[in-house]
């Protein structure tokens, strides 16, 4: 039974989303909450990452936007005082804290429990050797292996064992720091590197199992010792590539039972012998030619496989692990899709095939080979009656431009070289094996040469053999009704066939949508969600309630750069307002990840890509009001043309004004018939139109392809030469539209974002970017409220936003981006849809904008909201927003700041005060402070060196040694601040500073581009590896000195729920 | 193209994958996703057409070790999908060639998930299916056929030994073991635990087991309406407080009905390999692999019979004992097989339990000369 003694829980979250701990959290954190408000128990949430659902107080009872630090959260504990501590559910981030608060000994001094798995289960399970013993004692086989903290313990292991040998360090998440060494050679840059990225400097040398079979079990254990297995998942690539960054099918497809079972004996012997009450993750490696398997990880906590597990399965593994970390024993729990007992282990009559999502489309500079450790962004996954369905639909989820296996590029090669290639293990190594099955070679040749199991191979091959067959049959019901059920779009069939639309939809083929139940059909199902099929039987109709209207939500899909869980947040708010305005909440994304695809946040759930076809075959079952476009970032407004010309209603903003501020010449009549300024540009189609155009606007300019997502292609450019380096891939990104080359005005950057009814505009407040323009706003720290704009600049923001909104009836919400320059305030972009930045300023100002919007786009004046109308008045704390980057995962990528975004996620640092939100967003984004200064490295181009000056002069007061490359050296000795001098960068001595931590932090502004031969990359790149940090706006250096201020002060910070932080002010007033 | 015709006129049409020909049986369904090797092999689904709910049937084909008897005893499976393309080291063949040597009719490319929910709002029916398209007459005429259905008595001996034999005779538990339709599972089990097996025929009488001295007598799964084996419910009371018995499946049915309680056919069975059974005495639940069309009403239970598990989902009894007599038995199968290996430790519970009733050693002499 539930322990009654417990009132009040302390709920981590996991911080920032960075690659390896993403939104999955957000998910759990969230499910977490929710159950334990049902049993009426108040939560603590304490999390960094403003972003996210779990933060808003309609969640938890008290929020805390804070730092994850052990000093936050002692202060905290000692503030709220709360029974118990669940640190299950906030990933790596949540689990390493908790073990740090242990040590600390707060827990035991204010009597705070650690709920479900205790720490030294945690420390069992993720302490190398102590996890080797305990596997040892219970008799399960691990991998030969060995901890090491030397490079020369590390040697001779090697000496033992030979190469191919895997590296993973401690303590760190998404196996960050790991890899598979080969040689020598390899081997020591992996072992120094992991050494230097686990926090414990420990690393585990394991001998290598590469090409094993990858199976994982998600397990629950309760205090009575019942265990369960919710779900086993293979994946399709074997051992060697991260789990996170392979193909991977639920269930397993190749196990026979007694291997299944095997497996599933082992998991749950090993969840018992660690003691875990709650959810647990184990990864195993099974031969593909005998019996033998090893043992290969084991998360004692919620993660990406279990959030994975979840949606496959329709069972709430975090909330079921949050039950039992209060006292249930599973037999006592509901499971609340059928009613029936959460003690069961859940039944598919479908397949699962979930595809990580990589951001090489954007790093195109960037290693693309896929190892131990993860790289992937986000995920989407696909729901389908057979194998052959769910992978293609799979991979139509990851909304690239071909949807198809073939004609990827491959089929230009040679097949000797597309061979050659195939053992190459990257991103698109399935679409170069779909090409090799193309091109006929050998079903087990190819899997000699990647290990991939036959079974698969073979499927992919159905499909390709299929789509041959589409080439040249003549296409005739059967043969349509085939392809469909395979999983073809007709965009792929009318090409392949060369039939026409009118051929296809002559056929009167229906789609039919099947439901996720967790018991394949064996009971009554009361909350399901949706999948589509072919040639079946139809169940929406019995949970259609056909008296009440309806209104379409269109999810983000994957989280990816740039379109991250802040736009599930949207997703998740709209749905729920919805609900509440009394209509029926239909979400349509492809994410495993999010909340949004939760089984009861919408009223119904469809698991479908974000493709148009998808998307409209559930609209034209559904027949709804209309559909919401503008909550699902980019995926959803793409989509908005194309569902308008096919006659469906599109809530809020309509396309046309979508379509204004998108379509360059539209949108500069636009401001100009308003009278309001922007920076001047042309749109172009073709690289001569460019050019002219950048003679036109003078140097520098700024180019960037219309309709993509985070700032994708964008970049300043200074010359001819760079103009034409980067014109072509914006040209790329681009697709059917032109690239716009504005003129590039280094000003200072402003952002509101509001919410109108079309007519009135409510604006919750204005933030100001601290880099100055030319950094993407979702790279750049910005600080709410302003703190540099003058009264009168203020008004003419919302004069402008005004404007706009009325002028382009704008209903819902907009987000505006100014420059200011010269006094002088510039329009540089308007986005009519939700922003990266309305969770943000929904909570600092405690206005719910979506909730508003969703009124006004349902016919509410924003009057009647209770909010007034124009700009909301300033509340009184600041909050200063830092993005955060994941360079450690990403190798060969240049972390210098540009217009093109290349942050995963962010954090809020809130406080009384500008200075010391400031530190605290520092603090929040990991950044160290130290009392013994170090040296710090400055490197200026010539372009800023005179802008830099009054920051170089503080960092000299502020007590830091200046080392500097010979430019600066002799410019800053002219201007008398005392510097050593270096050689054009000593990248070997640097290094040894870097890992002996003789270095605070680099000062390097880049020279041109993205040349990766230039010594500046080089040397951030290296400060990556050691978590040294660079900073490559002289902006974001000057802000980090103020902070360091507010640390050598000794300034007391305090820590506040976000709701007591907005209610100070009246406080602060009275007094 | 192939059809199935439900008792309550439902027909429908899939691709023929298995053997050439048309039966009769009773149809259920089986969500395990794992195991069908197994599956097709269960004697005690002898009469049945088995649906599948999992899509995708027979991915590692079918190997020389998974097999639970020698031949298998259902009339047919149904999938959405059955494997052209199978991978597996110990596969031997693909599914299908083993549907058309060992005359199983198998349809595809069927809605199994429709099919399944007609079963689950209907309850179990009996069916006809063909491996030939065939006509409206055809069908009107099978469906009045078909409402008739019903095994009996005579099923039993379709699926039990012909005679008498020995599995692992070198263990130290003399067993006498009833084969109403045994999976090999069980007898694996048992030896394993070492216990030498002498398996009889279903028509045994209980003075044969009860004049040779043996530790214990277990009676094994099998096909059908328990009520309708009256000889060997009433050889089990013959023998019940004389020996130790241990049942599962049909076998606690019969020990069920033995002891003077009813059973009753549930409305669309038991079959999987996820069905939670709560330990009455400590309240651990286990995952259990089941496969039973009936159930012992628990209201109709004697006083001195004890119920020790029940089903979690629609709280049916799933165990009892009764100690006096030292009778146990589990409806459930916890040789798994296919499924989870939780409840192996029934095994281990149930052999020690004989192990306290160990006859000396002439007695077991004396059964080894006998035999």
């Amino acid at each position: 039974m539930k322990n009654k003694a417990l009132k009040k829980i302390l709920v981590i979250g996991s911080g920032p989303i960075v690659i390896g701990q993403a939104a999955e959290f957000d998910y759990a954190g969230v499910q977490a909450c929710r159950a334990l408000s049902e049993e009426k128990i108040e939560v603590v949430l304490v999390n960094s990452n403003p972003a996210t659902i779990m933060t808003d107080e309609k969640i938890a009872s008290k929020v805390y936007i804070e730092p994850l630090t052990v000093e936050c959260l002692s202060e905290i504990i000692k503030k709220e005082r709360p029974q118990g501590l669940i640190a299950t559910l906030g990933g790596q981030t949540a689990l390493n804290l908790a073990c740090e608060l242990d040590k600390t000994g707060i827990l035991k001094e204010y009597d705070v429990k650690i709920l479900g798995t205790d720490i030294d289960s945690i420390k069992k399970a993720e302490d190398r050797e102590l996890f080797k013993n305990l596997m040892q004692e219970i008799n399960e086989p691990v991998p030969e292996s060995e901890i090491v903290s030397t490079y020369d313990d590390a040697l001779k292991f090697k000496e033992r064992i030979g190469f191919p040998i895997i590296i993973r360090p401690a303590f760190t998440l998404g196996g960050s720091g790991g890899g598979i060494a080969r040689n020598e050679e390899e081997y020591d840059l992996i072992v120094h590197t992991g050494l230097a990225q686990s926090p414990i400097n420990q690393v585990l040398v394991e001998k290598s199992i590469a090409g094993f079979k990858e199976i994982e079990y998600e397990v629950i254990r309760d205090k009575n010792d019942t265990c369960i297995t919710i779900c086993n998942m293979e994946n399709i690539d074997p051992i060697g590539i991260h789990t996170g960054d392979s193909f991977v099918v639920a269930p397993s497809q190749t196990l026979t039972n007694n291997e299944f079972q095997m497996l599933r004996s082992s998991a749950v012997k090993i969840i018992r012998a660690l003691k875990i009450e709650g959810g647990c993750n184990v990864q195993f490696a099974l031969d593909t030619v005998s019996n033998q398997y090893y043992v290969i990880e084991v998360n004692p906590r919620v993660s990406r496989s279990s959030a994975l597990a979840s949606k496959a399965t329709g069972y709430p593994i975090a909330k079921i692990s949050t039950k039992i970390a209060i006292g249930y024993t599973l037999d006592e729990i509901k499971n609340s899709i059928t009613g029936t007992t959460a003690a069961f282990e859940p039944a598919l009559d479908y397949v699962v095939v979930k595809i990580p999502k990589w951001p090489f489309d954007k790093f195109s500079s960037g290693d693309r080979i896929l190892g131990t450790k993860m790289k992937a962004t986000g995920e989407i996954m696909a729901i389908g009656r057979t194998f052959n369905s769910a992978f293609k639909k799979a991979v139509t989820s990851l909304e690239e431009r071909f949807c198809g296996l073939l004609n990827r590029g491959f089929e230009k090669l040679e097949n000797n070289e597309l061979l050659k290639e195939l053992s190459i293990q990257d991103d698109r190594r399935i679409f170069r094996l779909a090409q090799a099955l193309f091109n006929g070679n050998d079903v087990d040749m190819l899997h000699q040469i990647t290990k991939i199991d036959n079974w698969f191979i073979e499927k992919i091959k159905e499909i390709v053999d299929f789509s041959i067959a589409l080439t040249k049959e003549i296409l005739d019901k059967d043969l349509y009704l085939k392809a469909k059920e395979m999983g073809f779009l007709d965009e792929e069939i009318i090409k392949l066939t060369n039939a026409s639309k009118e051929t296809l939809e002559s056929f009167n083929t229906e789609v039919s949508f099947k439901i996720v139940d967790t018991c394949a059909c064996e009971f009554s199902a009361k909350t399901p969600y949706f999948y589509s099929a072919y040639g079946e039987k139809c169940e929406l109709e019995n949970y259609k309630d056909e008296a009440k209207e309806n209104i379409v939500v269109l999810g983000s899909g994957p989280i990816r750069i740039g379109q991250g869980i802040e736009f599930d947040y949207c997703s998740v708010h709209a749905s729920m307002e919805l609900t509440n305005q009394g209509f029926e909440a239909v979400m349509i994304n492809s994410n495993p990840e999010t909340l949004s695809t939760d089984f009861d946040i919408a009223t119904r759930l469809y698991f479908e890509p974000m493709n148009i076809e998808n998307v409209v075959n559930i609209i034209k079952k559904e027949k709804p009001k209309g559909v919401l476009v503008q909550f699902g970032g980019q995926t959803a407004i793409n989509l908005a043309e194309k569902l308008d010309a096919l006659g469906i209603k599109i809530l809020g903003t309509s396309l046309n004004s979508i379509n204004a501020v998108e379509d360059r010449n539209v949108f500069e009549k636009l401001l100009e018939e308003l009278n309001i300024p922007q920076p001047k540009g042309v749109a172009v189609k073709s690289i001569p139109e460019a050019l002219s155009a950048a003679k036109e606007l003078n140097y520098p300019v700024l180019v960037r392809p219309s309709y993509v997502i985070g700032g994708r292609g964008m970049q300043v450019v200074y010359n001819d030469d760079e103009l034409l380096t980067y014109i072509k891939e914006a040209f790329k990104f681009s697709n059917e539209h032109p690239v716009l080359i504005d003129q590039y005005l280094e000003g200072q950057e402003v952002e509101l974002d509001a919410v109108t009814d079309g007519h009135d505009i409510l604006i919750p407040g204005i933030c100001e970017h601290i880099e100055r323009a030319g950094v993407h706003s979702g790279d750049s720290m910005s600080i709410y409220p302003s703190q540099n704009i003058s009264r009168k600049n203020e008004k003419i923001l919302v004069n402008y936003a005004t404007k706009i909104a009325r002028r382009l009836n704008i209903k819902g919400l907009m987000n505006i981006q100014f420059i200011i320059k010269d006094d002088k305030v510039y329009v540089i972009e308007v986005n009519p849809r939700a922003s990266r930045t309305v969770p943000i300023m929904s909570k600092v100002t405690g206005i719910d904008m979506v909730e508003i919007a969703i009124r006004a786009i349902l016919g509410k004046s924003i009057r009647r909201a209770g909010y007034g109308v124009g700009l909301y008045k300033k509340s009184n704390l600041v909050s200063v927003k830092m993005p955060v980057f994941s360079w450690q995962k990403l190798n060969r990528i240049d972390p210098a700041l540009a217009p093109e975004m290349k942050s995963t996620g962010e954090v809020l640092g809130i406080e009384k005060t500008y200075k010391k939100a400031l530190y605290k967003a520092f603090l929040a984004g990991g950044y160290k402070f130290s009392s013994s200064k170090q040296r710090v490295l400055v490197s200026l181009n010539d372009h800023c060196k005179q802008q830099a000056l009054p920051m170089v002069k503080r960092l000299f007061k502020q007590g830091f040694f200046i080392m500097a490359t010979w430019g600066t050296h002799k410019f800053l000795e002219k201007n008398a601040i005392p510097s050593k001098m270096i050689e054009k960068f000593m990248i070997d001595k640097l290094q040894k500073r870097m890992k002996d931590g003789r270095l605070s932090f680099i000062i390097n502004t880049p020279t041109t581009g993205k040349n990766s031969q230039n010594a500046g990359f080089q040397i951030r790149t290296i400060a990556q590896i050691y978590g040294v940090p660079s900073f490559t706006s002289i902006d974001t250096a000057s802000a980090f000195l103020k902070a360091y201020k507010v640390f050598d002060k000794k300034t007391p910070l305090e820590y506040d729920t976000i709701t007591n932080y907005r209610k100070k002010k009246f406080l602060d007033f009275i007094r | 193209m192939g059809t199935l015709i439900l008792q309550d006129g439902t027909v429908i049409k899939g691709n023929s994958k298995g053997a050439i020909g048309g039966y009769e049986g009773e149809i259920v369904f089986n969500t395990s996703m794992a195991g069908y090797q197994e599956i097709l092999t269960d004697p005690s689904y002898a009469k049945q057409i088995i649906v599948m709910t999992y899509p995708e049937i027979g991915n590692y084909g079918i190997n020389d070790t998974d097999f639970e008897a020698d031949k298998p005893n259902l009339v047919a499976m149904i999938a959405k999908n059955f494997c052209a393309h199978e991978s597996h080291y110990k596969s031997k063949k693909n599914i299908t060639y083993y549907f058309k040597e060992n005359n199983i009719i198998a349809l595809d490319n069927i809605d199994t998930r429709s099919l399944v929910r007609k079963i689950r709002e209907f309850g179990t029916m009996s069916a006809f299916i063909t491996s030939n398209d065939v006509d409206e007459d055809f069908i009107k005429q099978k469906i009045k056929q078909i409402q008739k259905f019903k095994t009996n008595s005579t099923l039993l001996n379709e699926v039990t030994c012909k005679k008498k034999y020995k599995y692992n005779s070198t263990g130290k538990i003399k067993l006498a073991f009833l084969d109403y339709g045994a999976k090999q599972g069980i007898i694996q089990a048992l030896a394993k635990r070492d216990c030498a097996v002498t398996v009889f025929p279903a028509d045994s009488t209980a003075q044969e087991i009860l004049d040779r001295g043996y530790d214990a007598v277990f009676l094994s799964n099998g096909p059908g309406d328990p009520a309708d084996y009256k000889y060997q419910i009433e050889e089990i009371k013959k023998m019940m407080g004389k020996i130790p018995i241990f049942g599962i499946c049909l076998g606690y049915q019969l020990l069920a009905l033995a002891s003077g309680a009813q059973t009753y056919k549930l409305k669309y069975g038991h079959r999987g390999a996820n069905h939670p059974v709560i330990n009455l005495e400590n309240n651990k639940v286990m995952m259990t692999s089941q496969n039973h069309g009936y159930a012992v009403k628990t209201d109709t239970l004697a006083k001195y019979v004890r119920p020790t598990y029940k089903n979690l989902n629609d709280d049916t009894l799933e165990g009892f004992e009764i100690s006096s007599m030292d009778v146990y038995a589990v409806q459930f199968h916890p040789e798994a097989k296919p499924g989870p290996t939780d409840a192996s430790i029934i095994f281990d519970e149930w052999t020690n339990l004989m192990k306290r009733n160990l006859k000396n050693v002439k007695e077991v002499e004396y059964e080894k000369q006998s035999s």
